[in-house]
């Protein structure tokens, strides 16, 4: 597939990535052979059953795990081999992460909450425009528990953009909203996507949500089954589900 | 980091009951901690200073009465710096608007000048002019509890005669800090006064013209005091010296280092398990704290923040709670600092007590307890920063449980599902509800201690004042006087029963170990003077051989049967060999016993006395006490049961205080270990609890799983509490056993059922607390979301 996008500037590039870890008693092969790449500035949905390796590919992209085996690139940096300081530092300069389960903390306010990451960034916006920007200047200064379940992931979003980041990854970002309150969200992703120009993953396990990304790659018991590149990138106003 | 920082204040606020019960307990040994040291460091300054700037005499000798040309020849001995011959006098005193008998000792000084040793510090008013015989000067506390003040005039009996004197000004002496007559343990400044008089007036009075009866001498650095006390022992013996002795054995001085070094063992022992309870409260607190903010670390790790500054935000909790906790202890000891300061005041009379800056305690309070702090939750923020983001991210694996050994037994089968879950929590977290446990265990040992201290000393005095010292006078003559004084003793209005009995200086030597003290000589069948066993059944003399003290005994390393050498330090000085015959059990004193016509036969006299014990009647005591001063050969009266009742109102005074205090110690630890454990099983297993709640159990089937649990590690902790309590009585009494007194091992029902009662209680009211939480457990909000 690299093949067939050759100008475009390569962000990430996965070789062979394979996780194991040990939950209680259990044993679980979450990725058995992972190979792809990311551009930059593209908008990329990865879809899959749960227990399909998404989450685990993603926490390892986004430096909060490492991989068992293989390597993986973030441009010249090799993440896979990186040590704990620096993906640490690579979390800190470079990603954004937007949760499921929003993953507030929940004894600071939307302000706070958004402030906690803009604290250690080097060229952050101010929490209250990154606020502005997923359209909720006016209760900045909620608790997580005075806030919606859209609001909160709202928030999410404008924590995980507060650092101008380079790559955003969203973690099925609307798995706990209605659907109304989850295009609302997206719509929010996709303006960040171009207004930005941030490199942006979305993991999800809805279908339609794939129509709104520039390539869908789908995941299937822990390697690529499919990618799949949309000749349109709808909105997501569009969509339904 | 502000915005972390500002998370951490809103955690404390939530946490603030637990943080408050942890801070107690920090508080609790910080205060100890400040007290004990910054007592012990301003007892031994301020004793260090005086003794250096007044200089405290490091020899000391009695004798019956030496020229004073002698003096020369003193001061040569080898080994010697200075030396001060002087008279010291017994005396008896009246004081206007007093009525009871005050007695007192006066010392000689040189006529007008201050002493080379032991030299007094002049409080008010001066030293006696040169060449009046009518000033003294009296000791501070004296001059307190009498409101006397320079000027004032006193009654003084020297040798049977009255004297006018006036007071020229009011002195301590480092002979004196700790003030107390020889033969009591407490001091009653109203009724024992040390005053100091010009040489030649005293020596007038009290019939020692151009001669001394006491010796004072300070020695050179690198002498040997053994030495120099044998040396003045063979100058002395003709003159009837009864044996010299270094200033280890000035009652004053001793007290001084006893109470050093009791003040050295609380400053380690109490702190120690204070701050160790604190710091596994401490880590078992941020355990959970982290447990339950295991997704937040993953998330504030995935916004990029490094493990160093996530150790630091958790660290900082913790320092923040030991702040609160070392603040309050700090306050607390400052605060106390100054009735311990004033407590020791009265004791120990120092002309300034030497206070240094309490900066090095308060840091030294600082640095324990941040370290016990570090130690308790190092593990726990270790466990945080450690856990890989992502990791940290999915919900940690449901508990690991097995089935426990109670599963396999009979009784298994009986038991409620709810006690089931109980059980299973306790043996899964094993070391949790170990350390919980020695934690209780060890606030119910202090709750024995003490209550046994308390029993112990009243135990000792019983024993003391009613199976020993069974007199309610004690009446010593100025030397060994007939035993036909007894019968004029008898004859005195209001004079019940008279007994009469020979003290005679010794040393007793057994391999390279010696003690200098006195063998009694007792009548047949005392009656009022016991001698007990162990077990405080009375004793009877069979003669034959020597008795002695069973601490005595221990310290001369003497077995029954062996003979032990004794050096006689009165009249002809002989030295023999006696057999020890049998140990008594007394809580007080050195002495040795022999029935009194052996000890004359030994002493080759007649049937001679050294002193009296009566029985009287209370009504007639002021007279006997008149009449017994009179009569030229009294020495001394002891008014034992005048002592008694100062002893227990001491003992009422301070003891009682010292166990409220522990009370509240012991119980704020108990309640902070069961309250803090309850409520994080509680918030651990809300959802557990909601759910069962949801099933139909009732409120009181639910709270049976945390109550049961706290009930149950209460249980277990009695036993271990008793077990830790009496080994600790144990170490205290060994700690206590001294010469002068020895606190017996007897701990009793009550002190067990006394530690029970307060560690229950301090954990049923943790209970009720924890009811009143459960009551508001909402069953929705804790089936609902994950955080």
């Amino acid at each position: 597939m690299a093949a067939a996008l050759p100008d475009k500037d390569i962000v990430f590039s996965a070789q062979g990535v394979t996780k194991v870890y040990h939950m209680g008693e259990v044993t679980i092969h979450a990725l058995r052979g992972v190979d792809l790449e990311m551009y930059a500035g593209e908008l990329v949905v990865f879809l899959g059953a749960s227990g399909s390796g998404k989450s685990t590919l993603l926490n390892i992209m986004g430096g909060l795990d490492a991989a068992t085996e293989g390597t993986l690139r973030y441009r010249d940096q090799e993440l896979s081999r990186a040590s704990d300081r620096q993906l640490t530092a690579f979390r800190r300069d470079h990603v954004g992460f937007v949760f499921q389960f929003y993953n507030m903390i929940p004894s600071l306010t939307a302000r706070e909450n958004v402030a906690i990451v803009t604290d250690i960034a080097r060229n952050p916006m101010s929490p209250e425009q990154a606020l502005e920007l997923v359209g909720l200047a006016e209760r900045m200064d909620h608790f997580p528990s005075q806030l919606s379940g859209g609001e909160q992931q709202r928030v999410a979003i404008a924590r995980a953009v507060a650092k101008r980041p380079a790559v955003l990854m969203c973690d099925e970002p609307t798995g706990a909203l209605d659907s109304k309150t989850g295009i609302r969200v997206l719509q929010v992703i996709r303006h960040i996507n171009e207004e930005l120009g941030t490199t942006t993953a979305v993991i999800t396990h809805n279908e339609v949500i794939g129509s709104m990304a520039d390539r869908v790659i789908r995941l299937k018991d822990g390697r690529v089954d499919d990618i799949h590149i949309n000749s349109r990138r709808a909105d997501p106003a569009d969509l339904a589900w | 980091m502000l915005t972390l920082n500002r998370k951490l204040w809103r955690d404390l606020a939530v946490l603030k009951g637990q943080v408050a019960a942890i801070a107690v307990v920090i508080a609790a040994g910080v205060m100890v901690l400040m007290l004990a040291v910054s007592s012990l460091d301003s007892i031994r300054l301020s004793m260090e200073r005086f003794y250096s700037s007044h200089q405290f005499g490091d020899v000391y000798a009695s004798l019956s009465r030496a020229p004073d040309t002698l003096a020369e020849r003193l001061g040569e001995i080898a080994g010697i710096n200075q030396v001060e011959t002087r008279v010291v006098a017994p005396v008896r005193l009246e004081v206007d608007g007093f009525d009871d008998p005050v007695r007192g000792q006066i010392l000689s000084i040189p006529d007008g000048r201050q002493p080379a040793l032991n030299r007094l510090y002049l409080r008010a008013g001066s030293l006696p002019e040169s060449g009046r015989s009518d000033q003294v000067v009296i000791s501070e506390p004296f001059a307190q509890a009498h409101g006397l003040q320079a000027g004032d005039r006193l009654r003084v009996i020297i040798r049977g005669r009255y004297e006018n004197l006036y007071v020229s000004g009011i002195a301590l002496s480092p002979e004196f800090v700790y003030q107390v007559a020889p033969t009591d343990l407490l001091p009653d400044y109203e009724r024992y006064a040390v005053m100091w008089m010009n040489r030649r007036a005293l020596g007038n009075a009290f019939g020692m013209d151009g001669a001394f009866n006491s010796v004072v001498a300070s020695l050179q650095a690198d002498a040997s005091a053994d030495e120099v006390i044998d040396r003045l022992d063979l100058i002395l013996a003709p003159y009837g010296g009864i044996g010299a002795h270094d200033r280890e054995e000035v009652i004053s001085h001793r007290m001084l280092i006893e109470e050093i070094a009791q003040l050295r063992v609380m400053s380690v022992v109490l702190p120690a398990v204070f701050l160790g309870v604190s710091a596994f409260l401490l880590s078992v607190l941020m355990g959970r704290i982290i447990n339950t903010q295991r997704q937040q670390i993953a998330v504030i790790k995935a916004f990029g923040y490094s493990d160093g500054e996530l150790a630091w935000h958790y660290g900082l909790l913790t320092a923040m709670i030991v702040a609160v906790g070392v603040s309050l202890g700090i306050a607390l000891g400052l605060w106390t600092g100054d009735a311990m300061a004033a407590l020791y005041a009265e004791y120990f009379r120092f002309p300034e007590t030497v206070t240094r800056v309490q900066g090095r305690v308060v840091l030294l309070a600082v640095l324990v307890t941040a370290l016990a702090a570090g130690l308790g939750t190092a593990r726990a923020v270790w466990n945080a920063v450690r856990l890989p983001p992502a990791e940290a991210m999915r919900p940690p694996a449901p508990a690991e449980f097995h089935q426990g050994w109670f599963d396999r037994t009979r009784a298994s089968r009986w038991l409620a599902q709810t006690t089931r879950i109980m059980l299973r929590n306790v043996s899964r977290t094993r070391l949790k509800s170990a350390l919980t446990i020695t934690g209780i265990g060890l606030s119910a040992s202090l709750l024995l201690l003490g209550h046994y201290q308390f029993n112990a000393v009243s135990h000792m005095i019983d024993l003391q004042y009613r199976k020993v010292m069974k007199m309610d006078v004690h009446v010593t003559f100025i030397e060994p006087t007939s035993a036909r004084v007894l019968t004029e003793l008898k004859a005195f209005p209001g004079v019940e029963y008279v007994e009469g009995y020979r003290n005679v200086p010794v040393r007793l030597r057994h391999g390279p170990v010696s003690e200098r003290t006195s063998i009694q000589g007792l009548p047949d069948s005392p009656q009022l003077r016991g001698l007990i066993d162990a077990g405080g059944r009375p004793l009877e003399l069979p003669g034959g051989g020597l008795f002695m003290t069973t601490f005595l005994a221990d310290q001369l390393r003497l077995e029954i049967g062996r003979p032990v050498i004794v050096e006689i330090l009165e009249g002809h000085r002989r030295i023999l060999e006696i057999p020890l015959a049998g140990v008594v059990d007394e809580p007080m004193g050195l002495s040795a016993y022999l029935p009194r016509d052996e000890l004359n036969a030994l002493m080759r006299e007649g049937p001679a006395v050294s002193g009296a014990w009566l029985l009287t009647d209370a009504e007639a005591r002021p007279d006997i006490y008149a009449r017994l001063w009179d009569g030229a050969r009294v020495a001394g009266i002891g008014l034992i049961s005048q002592s008694e009742e100062s002893i227990r109102e001491y003992m009422e005074d301070t003891v009682l205080a010292m166990m409220a205090i522990l009370l509240l110690l012991a119980g704020s630890i108990t309640f902070a270990l069961v309250y803090n454990n309850a409520r994080i099983a509680f918030a651990e297993r809300a959802r557990e609890l909601a759910t069962l709640r949801v099933l139909g159990f009732s409120r009181g089937q639910v709270g049976w799983v945390l109550i049961g649990e706290i009930a149950l590690l209460t249980l277990l902790a009695l036993p271990v509490g008793w077990a830790l309590g009496t080994l600790f009585s144990w170490l205290l009494s060994l700690a206590f056993s001294m010469d002068m007194l020895r606190v017996p091992f007897h701990v009793t029902h009550q002190s067990y059922a006394f530690a029970a009662a307060g560690v229950i209680a301090a954990s049923s009211l943790s209970v009720v607390l924890i009811f009143r939480r459960l009551k508001r457990l909402d069953m929705v909000e804790a089936l609902k979301g994950v955080e």
